[in-house]
């Protein structure tokens, strides 16, 4: 009662949004359940779905595979399960700073490589899928890994150059991280799927897949630079200063002493970057590649189950909310230990 | 004679970063000029005076048809972003203000519902949102002829939202409204997915600013005896904004860039509008370099103009 007086009820401007708040809540909730759990149907039935008046889950359910492994050859959807699990596996594996080992780059490598056996297959007589055929849940992680594991040590050169003392390496840096940081992804993604082919030699080819991958590399690139680039310039400057007076050469200097005091310092903000990024890879969606979201919206195209967007895309905001919050909490829990 | 040593490093450094940008854009850019000789694409400008040929849904400002030149059709998507970022800026800054100081409320109600909206808009794509309501709009309104009214003269149908403007309201005329201002579905699924989340992040950044001003400030300035009013206009906002307007800024360059994604449920933007002339034309290198060059001047003007708003209210 107290509680609520304090709360809820502290004055009157306060009662009358409360009780405001309360009608609106009375108004929306009880329909939206009846909608999404009541009057939903679950099983895969068209049918069904178009007589009922609540939520068409059966669409997720006769979908799932789909969703989640795009074209994968179906009886092979196994491997791409296996990585998936491998690759979520790794990255929580990843969040225990007493994990933040040299040998943990071992791990990862190890981890990849058993990935890349499983979705390529063609050794231990395992077939052999080309990436074409790659997509749904593993594509999105894939993206995401790749992207960020070459983007963050090209992030730290172009960070260390934006801080250097020559006007010319200083110039180069401001110049991509601006002009990277000015215009939208989209732009690079199309630049990456049209021009990228122009752009090589005439005979060389990239697949559709390595080509988005290069664009979002370079996207997110400059955009961790920034965020390196501020952990660099909250170190106090009596670091620079007694790692300058010890006269180590400037990469010795910046691999024992700038760097991991910057990094650290850089991590909730990293986080929140990967985040971004995270989300940022259900761009690829619109140069063609099949995706999460992608193969959400392909499986909507089916004649017998168009007009249940509304309940796809509530469920891939729920599979993109879980992973997104995931990570936000794990960054939240940075704030607290220091 | 180490001062020289290290002078000399230096300038060779330079010199061989130059070395190898020139390199690389020299290899760029001599395997494009032989691709498309190879392909037998024209380079230039050209064809932006030629016909476009195609229709475009909506027209924000400009008159236009299919018997226009490319140029003209360029400008009618830039317009159509402009628009949409332009409204989505006011909409998205007043949503987020509002729901940043209800985060700091001593209700719970409007503390977790609103602390509830900024967590989860926050960790969904934006594309995701995007694609949501447009199915709502689509798939969960109803045809014209039952359309919701939620406010009088207010319409929400799946042909879109109707709202009364100052000199006609929309009525309903065979089989859609007439009169009005009209937002397609396109443009209404753009312009809401776009205020939600961004002001998702404007709520964020306002309570961040709030909370960055000193508690005495408040308390002195009552002291003084101003009312809350004038302690939270005289007093709090004047030192919030110098700390809020920086990443306010990157914001509105975000929901500008962003505006971008309409591509993906066909609102006729800039990015939507090139890619159109591209697959007609096969000027790809130049469509990009268009669509590069506009969001670049875009992201730098807006950039510009808030230093300046920036440098009038901080300290002197």
């Amino acid at each position: 009662m107290r509680w609520a007086r304090t709360n809820l009820f502290g004055s009157w401007p306060e009662t009358v949004a409360t009780l405001l708040i309360l009608w609106i809540l009375w108004q929306t909730v009880p329909p939206f359940i009846d909608w999404a759990f009541l009057d939903a149907v679950w099983r895969a039935d068209p049918k069904a779905c178009r007589a009922g008046e609540g939520a068409c889950w059966g669409f997720i359910a006769e979908k799932h595979r789909f969703i989640l492994f795009g074209t994968y050859p179906y009886e092979l959807h196994w491997r791409p399960a296996l990585a998936t699990v491998i690759l979520i596996g790794l990255w929580v594996f990843s969040a225990f700073r007493m994990f933040w080992r040299s040998w943990l780059v071992l791990v990862w490598f190890f981890g990849l490589t058993v990935i890349g056996v499983l979705m390529w297959g063609g050794v231990l007589g395992m077939q052999y899928v080309e990436n074409e055929r790659w997509g749904g849940l593993i594509l999105t992680l894939l993206l995401t890994t790749f992207g960020l594991a070459i983007a963050f040590p090209l992030s730290i050169l172009l960070a260390l150059g934006r801080r250097s003392e020559m006007p010319v390496i200083r110039g180069l840096c401001v110049g991509y991280i601006e002009l990277i940081r000015g215009v939208p992804l989209i732009s690079l993604l199309f630049m990456a799927s049209v021009m990228l082919p122009l752009f090589l030699p005439s005979g060389v080819s990239i697949d559709k897949l390595l080509r988005a991958q290069i664009a979002m590399i370079l996207f997110a690139a400059a955009y961790l630079a920034e965020v390196i680039r501020g952990g660099l310039q909250a170190i106090p400057k009596g670091q620079y200063d007694a790692a300058h007076a010890l006269a180590l050469p400037f990469w010795r200097r910046t691999y024992l002493i700038i760097l991991p005091q910057a990094l650290r310092i850089a991590v909730p903000a990293l986080v929140n970057n990967f985040i971004a990024f995270f989300k940022d890879t259900s761009l690829v969606l619109i140069i063609g590649l099949f995706d999460l979201l992608s193969t959400i919206k392909i499986s909507l195209q089916d004649r017998t189950w168009t007009g249940f967007g509304v309940e796809a895309y509530l469920f891939a905001s729920l599979v993109y909310f879980v992973f997104c919050a995931a990570m936000s909490r794990y960054s939240k829990s940075f704030e607290h230990q220091r | 004679m180490v001062w020289r040593s290290a002078r000399g490093k230096r300038i060779a450094y330079q010199a061989a970063a130059i070395g190898a940008a020139v390199l690389v854009a020299w290899f760029l850019v001599s395997n494009t000029i032989q691709n498309l000789e190879e392909r037998r694409i024209a380079s230039g400008f050209g064809f932006l005076g030629r016909e476009a040929g195609f229709e475009i849904g909506e027209s924000a400002f400009l008159r236009y048809s299919a018997s226009d030149s490319y140029l003209r059709a360029l400008v009618v998507g830039l317009s159509n972003t402009l628009a949409v970022a332009l409204i989505g800026v006011v909409l998205a800054t007043g949503l987020g203000t509002l729901v940043g100081l209800l985060r700091l409320s001593k209700n719970f109600l409007l503390k977790t519902l609103s602390a509830a909206y900024v967590e989860f808009i926050r960790n969904v794509p934006l594309l995701v949102q995007l694609f949501f309501w447009y199915a709502v709009i689509t798939e969960g309104m109803p045809g014209p002829r039952e359309a919701l009214s939620p406010l009088p003269g207010v319409f929400l149908s799946n042909r879109g939202i109707y709202i009364p403007t100052f000199s006609s309201s929309p009525e309903l005329q065979g089989f859609n409204f007439v009169g009005g201002a009209a937002l397609s579905p396109e443009f209404a699924a753009l312009l809401i997915g776009l205020v939600a989340y961004t002001a998702a992040f404007i709520a964020e950044i306002v309570r961040a600013g709030i909370l960055a001003v000193d508690r005495g400030q408040g308390e002195a300035a009552h002291a003084l005896g101003l009312s809350r009013g004038q302690t939270t206009r005289l007093v709090i906002l004047p030192q919030a904004l110098r700390v809020i307007i920086p990443p306010m800024t990157s914001q509105y360059l975000n929901l500008t860039k962003n505006s971008s994604l309409a591509v993906a449920i066909g609102y006729p933007d800039l990015v939507s509008i090139a890619n159109t002339a591209m697959n007609q034309t096969g000027q790809a290198i130049e469509g990009i370099a268009i669509i590069m060059a506009v969001y670049l001047t875009i992201s730098l003007s807006i950039s510009a103009f808030m230093n300046w708003y920036n440098a009038r209210v901080a300290f002197k």
